[in-house]
């Protein structure tokens, strides 16, 4: 697994060769810095370690200063692990390039916290259809989820049923995004699609598979 | 927003001419047929523009074969080879969808001097 962190940028369109006109998310990728490199013999496996964002010294553990010291860094917000990948060559303290890691016209993973929508209904959170009419004798639930379950047997509510609530601010996942462009040195990335969460926000970007 | 408008600006190009909502308008737009491409052109009064940015695109209307036919083209597409400005319409607003509900001569639109 291997990826970088970055922040979303917005939303634009461009045109690819053919071109068409295709929608893409842009993300600018934060200096991510390599703060330990595992290895098999110490760790029990490979991986690499990267940080990003700086963090008031303050907030930071001396445990954890003492790890960033290593890597000549202020301390980070963000760390990640990239497991079974080391850069050839890579020591701690360098940064990772958007160009080691992403190539044109590959695929990508976006890991993002989505937009927080509150409490909300069944019929924005679940998709339910509510109730579809307000004749024929119809009283003021609309948008209600309807039965919940049975009667007396089984006496309760079945755990699992979909009900109202917090919706979005949640991780979320995308799969399979085309990578369009790749700038290094602007440090961006055109991701086709949208992608989690509103502009200024963290997200993790992966390559797929 | 700065980052948005670079990638924005290496989308955009400058030999279009610049033209207004009411102008007669020739579009060569290239079209592909298989392997080969064609320029096909089409000529009709451009009563939109929206968008901004790279996002920009606007609509000309003409009447083919006595039915009223719209093409929405993106500003910036490669696909267009060519927009010749013919006739510059002299219109009062920006949009100018109430064409649509006229015929023939009152379709027309004066010419700006």
């Amino acid at each position: 697994m291997t990826g970088l962190i970055g922040k979303k940028v917005g939303m634009t369109s461009v045109f690819d060769e053919v071109g068409n006109n295709v929608p893409v998310t842009v993300v600018e990728i934060e200096p991510c810095i390599i703060t330990q490199i595992k290895s098999m013999e110490v760790d029990g496996y490979d991986a690499t370690q990267i940080a990003t964002v700086d963090k008031r010294e303050k907030l930071v553990s001396k445990a954890l200063k003492g790890h960033f010291a290593k890597a000549n860094t202020k301390p980070k917000r963000y760390v990640r692990e990239m497991r079974d990948f080391v850069p050839e060559g890579a020591k701690v303290g360098d940064t990772l390039k958007i160009d080691d890691i992403f190539r044109e016209n590959t695929y990508v993973d976006v890991v993002g916290v989505s937009k927080g929508k509150g409490f909300q209904g069944v019929v924005k959170r679940h998709g339910f259809s509510g109730v579809g009419g307000q004749t024929h004798g119809q009283h003021n639930r609309e948008r209600s989820p309807g039965s919940i379950g049975q009667a007396s047997d089984p006496s309760k509510v079945f755990k699992g049923i979909k009900m109202g609530g917090q919706t979005g601010n949640n991780k979320v996942k995308v799969k399979r995004l085309q990578v369009m462009k790749i700038l290094p040195e602007s440090n961006l990335i055109l991701i086709k699609g949208a992608i989690p969460g509103s502009n200024n926000r963290l997200v993790e970007v992966y390559n797929h598979g | 927003m700065e980052k948005l408008k670079l990638i924005e600006q290496t989308q955009t190009r400058d030999d279009l001419p610049d033209f207004q909502p009411g102008d007669t308008v020739n579009v060569h737009y290239r079209v592909r047929e298989g392997e080969k491409e064609r320029i096909q052109q089409y000529v009709g009064v451009v009563i939109s523009r929206r968008g901004s940015g790279a996002n920009q695109t606007f609509v000309v209307r003409k009447i083919s074969s006595n039915i009223g036919v719209e093409r929405i083209f993106p500003l910036y597409s490669p696909y267009i080879a060519k927009i010749e400005v013919k006739k510059r319409g002299k219109v009062r607003r920006s949009k100018l969808f109430y064409l649509r509900s006229l015929r023939g001569k009152a379709a027309r639109l004066r010419e700006k001097k």
